[in-house]
């Protein structure tokens, strides 16, 4: 039989041959052609654990350490591993509770699955750490993880360090997605502005996870890690015990103050006030605090030092001086007769003095602050009759502000510097249609009119006066460790700009010699030091400000600005104080004390008393309390509506009862009394309803 | 092994022999592979038994004995005591019933003290025994339809048995015996009329109901047109066509849902779908639910996940692999059941295309070696338990592989010699030593 059926074995040998052919082709193409399965299983296994550096530390002048690291921890937890907790005892210590502990549970298995660890609070306050480590091992599952955080040793310069957070959708975007959501980035300040210095380089250590997603090991045995470059260090221009002296003296005061090293630009102290205690945005409280400092309408996270824009007033003076010199319109020996006003055009601008030969050359003028004697030189500088008329005129002498770094970006290394105003012809032309001369804008002389120009610039112009004519683009890094070739970062701060080259040093000695005339016989006697040559200018502004709706003019800007010692500048330093009046009533004193502690290193005994008493005085002006009143009141009508919840407005109404009646003048009205009565009316029926005869204090 | 013994000796196929230890070891590697634990001492473990590599050692070991004791057995011995194995098989089948301890889903296996034991895997051995008895009868005659039917029934009874034990993929196997009827004259026709089926089952599922049935008389039409000179002469031929044509949609439009619907389990229906890539929507919550029940892996909404890691085990590879103990797919667990039915990814993983080659290449020698040892028979019966034995292997290996390449649906059967497991091991290990023995007395004649 077996010889019939002979030729069915090569039949069946060609049946187990064509399967294993199928088979062949089918591995030529998983293995040999199909490139993907490679990556799937690299994505399968392993894991890119991505290593955060240190970030880098920035040391003051003297090499102390005021943005440093610190070790602080989270608490994570391990969904599978948390039989036999005891959960009470552990709510109690973080002081939620068990629906709470369960939502955080659940949350974290949806984010991270049962296997692997998530975080179930974050940033421990140091109290709760303490208790936890001592408990851990009651609590399986859980475990405690270090987090570097960021730390303000002196609690101080919150606005010129800056903060971290998280990185946001735009930044991810901006970065070229460099940076991954949770990644923590330089939000603010010098953080911000040398975030690629600060941050290092990131390593990468690749582990193998399993089915589970639990990391089981290394890839490879770390063949393909990279370590993490820890970030490099800054090394300032401040002076942390001046930047602390600024930040006590600018409390309760609404203000900008920046002293500058003239020689190099470096920049010795900033403050601005209100301010805050930057260790209120690293610990465990930072969201809140966040808020907190945000909805203040003070806007203590303002930067005014950089970003306040003041009309400088008789402060700019001696810049107005410069520019006629160095145009060539006056000498120094240059003088008007002033009798109190000038008259030179239609409408007289007031003078405060009124005895003849005030303004004799230029040095008195400026010891004298003639008002008459700086308008009249702004029109010479203007008028001349080089530029044919009065709009090339005002073109050149915009160019030499500009020149000054006012009314542009002077370009300091901090995040979204304001540019104050010096307005372009073009603005005149727009608001006077065209027929303006220089009658017009003659307070551009004496620092009013459209000018404005925040503290930074002004304390940058003083510099070019203290240097006879250059100054340095003023910055807060001097250099940053390892730095090489292809950090071009500081270079724009190691370039010496020359606005002014014709003017001899004669005349800059007269201007010198007027300022220092305003220290030892004019307004600003309250700055004179002991053996040291001061040269300074008050300035009082006046200025407005939208209230309610209305226009309304504030009480005057102090404004002081000076630097010392006039032979060989060591520091230059502008005060801008709002609504406190005189120049010398509280930004000249201010000023002085600061120069006092730099020059000197230490304040003398008796001055120690004046700190405290500047310290002590609350000068918020009035609208600040009464925008905030509005605001809350505002929100919390917004909030009952949206929630029906009257919580909020009865603890708005129970501050309301405290709200100080004594407002300033220059307030009208209130008119948020119709948001309290709608607040009333909106809560008084609930509480008929519960039959209780309360009543509510009403401000 | 049993060189000392020259009488034993006498004969062997040396070659058969080599193979069957080197596909063993090759096992024993994978399964260390895929189970050794970084760190744990490997001689120690190799001995402890409490590792799997470790068992599946002693396991080879026991074959060992086996494989000495069948090739001490008198050949006659075989032939005379199939028909007994054949009974013993179904009544050890038919004690599953009553006996049967329920792991993993299925209820095939009786466990006695420490070990396990799946009569449906050791019954395939009485079976070809049986088979071969039965085909190498002096008074059968294979071209009459009777001894076909009886033939057949033979292989599909413990296959019929296997199934209810809930156990398709192993009862798939015995449908492999048609190769043996196959050469011993089973008509080509049935052949190629099961594989058309298989064709037209498949595309029922793979194109939509109608196109397949407007393609289906479009064929039906052309083979009308093109036979239409023979028609006039015969008229039988049209009605032969217009009968098959008939059959074919009523199998396409009525008889593949009514199987899928009733018939099948709905997770079988899940994996047959999974494999031709197309997605399943069970049409009651029972059947859905039973999908989950039968999902070994976490991943419920990913029916094909076992499929797919396997995939990716083998594709990511590559031409040389990634080393012994590297492949991170069959390291980490991203594999499931990689020691038993999957264990093809550990050698795809970690020895790469050359290492699959290899392996391919070895067993295609041994299938050949099989079947040319088949032909030198003098005997019926050593011809067609030698057929039998070719046949199970290939089945076994071609349907295991492509499963896990992801040609074939997720069947559970264990790729030959290599697999863990101890029925499993031992069985294949019966069934070759038996033809061993069988061809080592191939001058003789047997019955």
């Amino acid at each position: 039989m077996s010889v019939f059926n002979q030729s069915r074995s090569t039949v069946i040998r060609l049946i187990f041959a064509g399967i294993f052919i199928v088979i062949l082709v089918q591995l030529v193409n998983l293995q040999l052609f199909s490139g993907k399965y490679k990556t799937l299983a690299l994505n399968n296994a392993v894991y890119p654990k991505v290593k955060y550096p240190d970030r880098g530390i920035i040391y003051d002048r003297k090499g102390k350490a005021i943005l440093n690291n610190t070790i602080m921890y989270d608490l994570e937890v391990t969904p599978t591993q948390i039989k036999g907790v005891d959960t009470n005892y552990l709510c109690q210590l973080l002081g939620i509770d068990t629906a709470e502990f369960r939502k955080r549970i659940i949350t974290s298995i949806i984010k991270n699955g049962r296997y692997r660890p998530s975080i179930f609070e974050d940033l421990l306050p140091p109290v709760v750490h303490a208790r936890l480590e001592e408990n851990i091992y009651k609590f399986p599952g859980f475990s405690l993880v270090e987090r570097p955080v960021r730390t303000y040793p002196f609690r101080a310069a919150a606005h010129i360090l800056g903060y971290i957070g998280e990185a946001d959708s735009n930044i991810i975007k901006r970065s070229d997605n460099f940076y991954r959501l949770g990644d923590f980035v330089g939000r603010s300040g010098l953080e911000q502005y040398y975030e690629n210095v600060l941050m290092g380089k990131r390593g990468v250590e690749y582990m193998i996870k399993d089915n589970k997603n639990r990391l089981v090991g290394k890839y490879e045995n770390g063949a393909f890690d990279t370590a993490a470059v820890a970030g490099r260090n800054l090394r300032t221009y401040l002076d942390i015990e001046v930047q602390q002296l600024a930040e006590k003296l600018m409390k309760g005061k609404v203000g900008g103050l920046v002293a500058i090293e003239p020689k190099t630009g470096g920049i010795i102290a900033m403050a601005s006030g209100p301010n805050y205690d930057p260790n209120m945005l690293t610990g465990p409280d930072k969201q809140k605090n966040f808020n907190k400092l945000f909805l203040d309408v003070s806007s203590p996270l303002l930067n005014r030092a950089i970003k306040g824009q003041y009309p400088p007033g008789s402060t700019f003076k001696p810049l107005g001086a410069l520019v006629a010199l160095d145009e060539g319109v006056i000498s120094p020996s240059f003088g008007i007769g002033c009798n109190g006003a000038y008259y030179g055009c239609a409408r007289p601008v007031k003078c405060l003095h009124s005895n003849p030969g005030h303004a004799a050359n230029l040095r008195l003028a400026i010891a004298n602050s003639c008002n008459s004697y700086f308008t009249h030189i702004y029109r010479l500088a203007v008028d001349a009759n080089k530029f044919g008329n009065v709009k090339n005129g005002y073109q050149e002498w915009k160019y030499y502000m500009n020149a000054f770094d006012l009314g542009v970006r002077v370009g300091v290394d901090l995040p979204s510097e304001d540019k104050g105003n010096i307005p372009d012809s073009s603005v005149y032309n727009k608001v006077y249609r065209n027929s303006w001369n220089s009658c017009t804008n003659l307070t551009l002389g004496i620092g009013q009119d459209m000018m404005l120009a925040t503290p930074l610039q002004l304390a940058n112009s003083m510099c070019i006066i203290a240097n006879k004519g250059y100054y340095y683009t003023p910055h807060f890094v001097d250099k940053f460790d390892l730095e090489t070739a292809e950090d071009t970062l500081m270079n724009k701060f190691r370039q010496k700009h020359e606005p002014l080259t014709k003017i001899s040093d004669e005349a800059f000695e007269a201007v010198m010699s007027g300022m220092q005339d305003v220290v030892e016989i004019g307004t600003a006697k309250m700055a004179q030091l002991p053996g040291i040559n001061v040269c300074a200018k008050t300035g009082t502004a006046e200025n407005y400000r939208v209230i309610d709706g209305k226009r309304t003019k504030l009480k005057d800007n102090s404004v002081f600005v000076c630097f010392a010692p006039r032979e060989d500048p060591k520091i230059a330093i502008a005060v801008v104080v709002e609504n406190a009046g005189y120049g010398g009533t509280w930004a000249g004193p201010i000023a002085a004390l600061m120069m006092e502690k730099y020059l000197n290193d230490t304040l003398r005994p008796e001055r120690i008393k004046e700190v405290e008493r500047i310290a002590a005085a609350d000068l918020m002006p009035g609208w600040v309390i009464r925008e905030q009143y509005k605001q809350d009141s505002i929100r919390a009508f917004k909030w009952f509506k949206m929630t029906n919840d009257t919580s909020v407005i009865r603890r708005f109404l129970e501050r309301g009862a405290t709200f100080p009646k004594e407002q300033p003048e220059e307030t009208p009205p209130a008119p948020e009394r119709r948001t309290v009565k709608m607040m009333n009316e909106a809560i008084l029926p609930a509480e008929k309803k519960n039959k209780t005869q309360r009543t509510h204090p009403i401000s | 092994m049993s060189q000392r013994k020259p009488e034993i000796s006498k004969g062997i196929d040396w070659l058969l022999v080599w193979l069957y230890i080197i596909l063993v070891s090759v096992g024993i590697l994978s399964i260390f592979a895929t189970t050794y634990k970084e760190g744990d001492s490997i001689i120690q473990s190799f001995l402890s038994l409490k590792t799997d590599y470790s068992r599946q050692l002693l396991y080879f070991g026991i074959g060992g004995v086996l494989a000495i004791f069948i090739l001490l057995t008198d050949s006659k011995f075989f032939t005379a005591t199939a028909n007994l194995w054949y009974v013993f098989g179904i009544v050890l089948l038919l004690l599953v019933f009553p006996f049967h301890t329920e792991v993993k889903g299925t209820k095939s296996i009786i466990r006695f003290g420490g070990f396990q034991l799946q009569p449906a895997e050791l019954c395939k051995v009485f079976v070809n025994l049986a088979l071969a008895k039965y085909l190498s009868r002096v008074e059968t005659d294979f071209s009459r339809l009777r001894s076909q039917i009886i033939a057949a029934a033979i292989a599909i009874l413990p296959a019929m048995i296997t199934i209810m034990q809930q156990e398709t993929g192993l009862a798939l196997v015995y449908f492999s015996f048609f190769l043996v009827m196959f050469r011993e004259g089973l008509p080509a026709a049935v052949l190629i009329i099961g594989f058309s089926l298989a064709v037209l089952v498949v595309a029922t599922l793979l194109v939509d109901p109608n196109t397949l049935a407007i393609v289906l008389t479009c064929i039906a039409a052309g083979a009308i047109y093109f036979l239409r000179r023979q028609i006039k002469r015969k008229r039988r031929i049209l009605f032969l066509i217009m009968g098959i044509w008939f059959v074919c949609v009523g199998i396409q439009r009525f008889v593949v849902p009514y199987i899928f619907e009733n018939v099948l389990q709905p997770y079988q229906v899940k994996r047959i779908y999974d494999t031709i890539g197309k997605d399943y929507v069970p049409t009651d919550a029972n059947a859905a639910l039973d999908i989950e029940a039968n999902t070994t892996t976490k991943k419920k909404d990913d029916g094909d996940y076992n499929v797919k890691q396997s995939k990716i085990a083998i594709g990511s590879g590559g031409l040389l692999g990634k080393g012994l103990l590297k492949g991170t797919q069959t390291r980490y667990d991203f594999v499931p059941e990689q020691r038993t039915d999957f264990i093809f990814c550990t050698i795809g993983e970690g020895f790469g295309f050359i290492g699959s080659m290899v392996l391919l290449g070895i067993y295609f020698l041994l299938l050949m070696r099989i079947v040319s040892i088949a032909e030198r028979q003098r005997s019926v019966f050593s011809r067609c338990y030698a057929y039998g034995v070719a046949s199970v292997l290939f089945f076994h290996i071609a349907i295991n592989l492509c499963m896990t390449i992801g040609l074939a649906p997720v069947i559970g059967i264990p790729l030959p010699f290599i697999s863990y497991g101890g029925t499993s091991l031992l069985t294949f290990t019966m069934l070759l030593f038996i033809l061993v023995r069988l061809d080592a007395d191939r001058q003789m004649v047997l019955r």
